[in-house]
């Protein structure tokens, strides 16, 4: 160990086996999440900060035999907290003490960004300053002069580009060095202009505690100074560009996609066009999953059960029930989702998501919602389980426990299929051949439409009853648009989403599976329950224009709304004795032409009400279990769980029951 | 409300809201009702006395507008303009 009070000698070698804590600050959009996956790769594990629902992303990576144990913390724009992510960040590196902290600076924004830099190193002078985003520099010709920066705040400071992985040797470099004390910060120029108070450090800190009142005008008067000095340090080492920038594609795009006409046609044009690359897109693949899982495992594993002498009830029980939902589910879901999330995640990453939220703030503001709840309804359009998750955006408690108990009427990735099928058989045939492709998507898309119709309907209501309150701060920021990474994109969003969201998924499936073998094949009094639980549901069904088979249907489906469809068909095949495709009795299977699945509803009696209604009550019912498991978790209470689950299913017991008699009445 | 400057004539003083695209104005103060969580958040923002606010563009139906401020591109709802005096440019 050095004698702490000598300065080291500044060798090429580091101790070796040591472990040091780095904290990742910075402004958002600075392309922080970059550095941070850039720099652990694989090793990292995302979790939540204690006792709240802020993503905390830990990793790890190594350099000469030391670990280097990496948070990245919420992006920040100021350590005096305004929100749950700033006090997680200023509560890191207060308390924490990370060994190093490094800032990872937007470098086309300098001004901006030194202003949080320079409010960190009132409270440590151990930083390391990233310079991210090189590239763009590049683009708009601007020049940094690296050294006078250093220089001026005493601390090393690294050009990146984190997304082209430029620059990465030298700040893990850094990040040693200064860990390990090789190099040490030097005082800031200038320090006294911004020492007005007994320091920020003591603001910052005061400001954490509760019903501390920081003086405002103190604080005003300490942020002028520090964006002062930001301005200052900026203007003596930024070159800008020689000549004015001819065209700024940013502002060219913007003037389109927020324009009075044209803004909202090209944004409901845009999300078209992600459904209909999903539907179109999943289609063979589902196809190519169900035969594989269907055609070729299956049957495999049958004849497993058999060599293996396994008793007809567990082969039942573990293949015709447990694998053959968990098959469904995972060839019906999956294909979509491999396809909305990257492409979802492709129009986050380009920049256009928070254009979104600005043009919609109005809608949702006069709901007593927030904007950017119209991005996690969208990407409930994938997934509500991955809505729910999405809602983190949403600073309000309030407004987010809105934004996550009406996520269930963005139609999911699940219910297209339910959807599809029954507009195509039922209303199809309402018109000429030729139209009836449009006619049924445009049904589908009606639904769709309605449910966000319900979303800000039932978003009013609960801001007027039991989620009263006030609108919250607001402020978006629209970064530049930056070409997407294509191939990091895919990537990230089939782990992080797809993934994530089909285990929990499978998860689920596994119970529904049993439950359907089960009650298929379990008889009381030469009647199995299935048909029992049918045939006392139908009176209740009948009501609500609806019948047994679809209410017992849509209980066995609650894990999941994809195997509604099969297990109606199966249910109907028991109870009526209808022809059918399967073998023995609790067996999902899927038909391969719409006529025969024709004949089966029609063997059920199902009429055009019955139809129309099961589109509606599809749009209006419970979450699926998965989404019902993540709003506890989200939310950390039992009780809006509850909330989430019941509402919705009484809205759509009201309105198929409506639609029933007025239907009913006028034939 | 107008305010003497240090030439002796008078500068106008208006709420960011009232500008319109393409305009500026210089931040003159944040009024007084702004304050809490929002107010250190607009000054994190760096809505600070002296700041020169560009307006960019608006959203289709006006609300919300999005401004320029220290280079970086922000929405602000309407009431939130509201709050913040500007003399304009």
């Amino acid at each position: 160990m050095p004698d702490s009070t000598t300065v080291p000698k500044k060798t090429e070698e580091l101790g070796k086996g040591s472990e040091y804590t780095i904290a990742l600050l910075g402004n958002p959009n600075t392309g922080k999440s970059t550095v941070f996956n850039a720099l652990t790769g694989l090793r990292q594990h995302t979790g939540n900060w204690p006792g709240k629902t802020v993503t905390r992303a830990e990793g790890e990576f190594r350099f000469q035999e030391n670990r280097f144990k990496l948070i990245d913390l919420p992006g920040s724009y100021s350590m005096v907290a305004a929100s749950p992510d700033e006090e997680i960040a200023r509560d890191f590196i207060l308390y924490d003490r990370p060994d190093v902290t490094v800032v990872v600076v937007d470098v086309t924004r300098l001004e901006r960004n030194l202003n949080l830099v320079l409010q960190v190193r009132e409270i440590t002078d151990r930083l390391v300053i990233c310079l991210n985003l090189a590239d763009e520099a590049r683009r708009n010709r601007l020049e940094i002069n690296i050294d006078e920066l250093s220089r001026q705040l005493g601390v090393p400071v690294v050009l990146t580009a984190a997304r082209y992985r430029e620059g990465l040797d030298r700040l893990i470099r850094c990040i040693a060095e200064m860990a390990s004390g090789l190099i040490s910060p030097q005082p800031l120029k200038r320090r006294h202009e911004t020492s007005l108070h007994p320091g920020i450090k003591d603001m910052v800190s005061r400001a954490g505690e509760p019903g501390a009142d920081i003086d405002e005008s103190v604080h005003e008067k300490l942020m002028g100074r520090f964006y002062a000095q930001a301005a200052r340090i900026a203007r003596d080492v930024v070159t800008p560009p020689g000549e004015k920038k001819l065209f700024d594609l940013t502002r060219a795009i913007d003037r389109i996609v927020t324009h009075r006409f044209w803004g909202f046609p090209v944004m409901l044009l845009l999300f078209s066009l992600v459904f209909w690359i999903t539907i179109a897109g999943a289609n063979i693949p589902s196809r190519w999953l169900s035969a594989l899982l269907l055609d070729l495992v299956y049957p495999f594993l049958k004849q497993i059960a058999v060599s293996i002498e396994f008793p007809w009830w567990l082969s039942g029980l573990l293949i015709d029930g447990i694998f053959l939902a968990t098959a469904w589910v995972v060839s019906v879901m999956l294909p979509p989702m491999a396809i909305f999330f990257p492409l979802f995640t492709l129009l986050e990453d380009f920049g256009y998501l928070p254009r979104v939220a600005f043009n919609l703030d109005r809608v949702f503001k006069k709901t007593g919602a927030h904007g950017k709840q119209s991005l996690t309804m969208m990407m409930g359009f994938g997934c509500n389980a991955a809505g729910v998750i999405a809602a983190r955006i949403i600073d309000s408690p309030r407004e987010r426990l809105i934004a996550i108990i009406t996520n269930n009427f963005a139609l999911c990735n699940g219910r297209w299929p339910t959807q599809i099928l029954i507009a195509t058989l039922f209303i199809g045939p309402l018109v000429p051949a030729h139209l009836a492709g449009l006619i049924s998507a445009g049904a589908v898309l009606v639904i769709a439409l309605l449910g966000v119709g319900l979303t800000l309907a039932v978003s009013w209501g609960l801001s007027r009853t039991i989620l009263k309150g006030e609108s919250s701060s607001f402020s978006l920021e629209l970064p530049p648009y930056r070409p997407p990474r294509f191939i990091k994109t895919l990537y990230t969003s089939f782990i992080d989403r797809t993934m994530f969201v089909l285990w929990r998924a499978v998860v689920f499936a596994i119970p529904a599976g049993a439950a359907i073998w089960l009650t298929s094949n379990i008889n009381i009094n030469s009647k199995s329950v299935a048909e029992i639980l049918v045939g006392f549901l139908d009176p209740l069904g009948i009501l609500l224009g609806l019948n047994g088979v679809i209410l017992l249907a849509f209980l066995v489906a609650v894990p999941a709304n994809e195997i509604v469809v099969p297990t109606i068909l199966m249910l109907i095949v028991l109870v009526t004795g209808a022809p059918g495709a399967g073998e023995g009795a609790g067996v999902i299977f899927e038909l391969d032409s719409l006529s025969r699945t024709m004949d089966i509803f029609k063997a059920n009696d199902w009429s055009l009400l019955t139809a129309v209604n099961l589109m509606l009550f599809s749009l209006i019912h419970n979450p699926c279990s998965t989404t019902l498991y993540t709003i506890k978790k989200e939310t950390g209470s039992i009780k809006w769980a509850l909330v989430a689950a019941f509402l919705p299913l009484v809205m759509g017991f009201s309105v198929t029951f409506l639609v029933a008699q007025v239907w009913r009445f006028f034939s | 409300m107008n305010r003497f400057n240090a030439e002796g004539t008078i500068d106008k003083e208006e709420s960011l809201d009232n500008l319109k695209i393409g305009e500026k104005g210089r931040v003159v103060h944040l009024s007084s009702k702004c304050r809490g969580s929002e107010r250190q958040r607009l000054i994190a923002l760096g809505v600070l006395p002296g700041t020169v606010i560009h307006v960019e563009m608006t959203s289709p139906f006006g609300d919300p507008v999005a401004y320029r401020i220290r280079d970086a591109v922000i929405g602000l709802r309407n009431e939130q303009a509201q709050l913040i005096r500007v003399t304009p440019l």
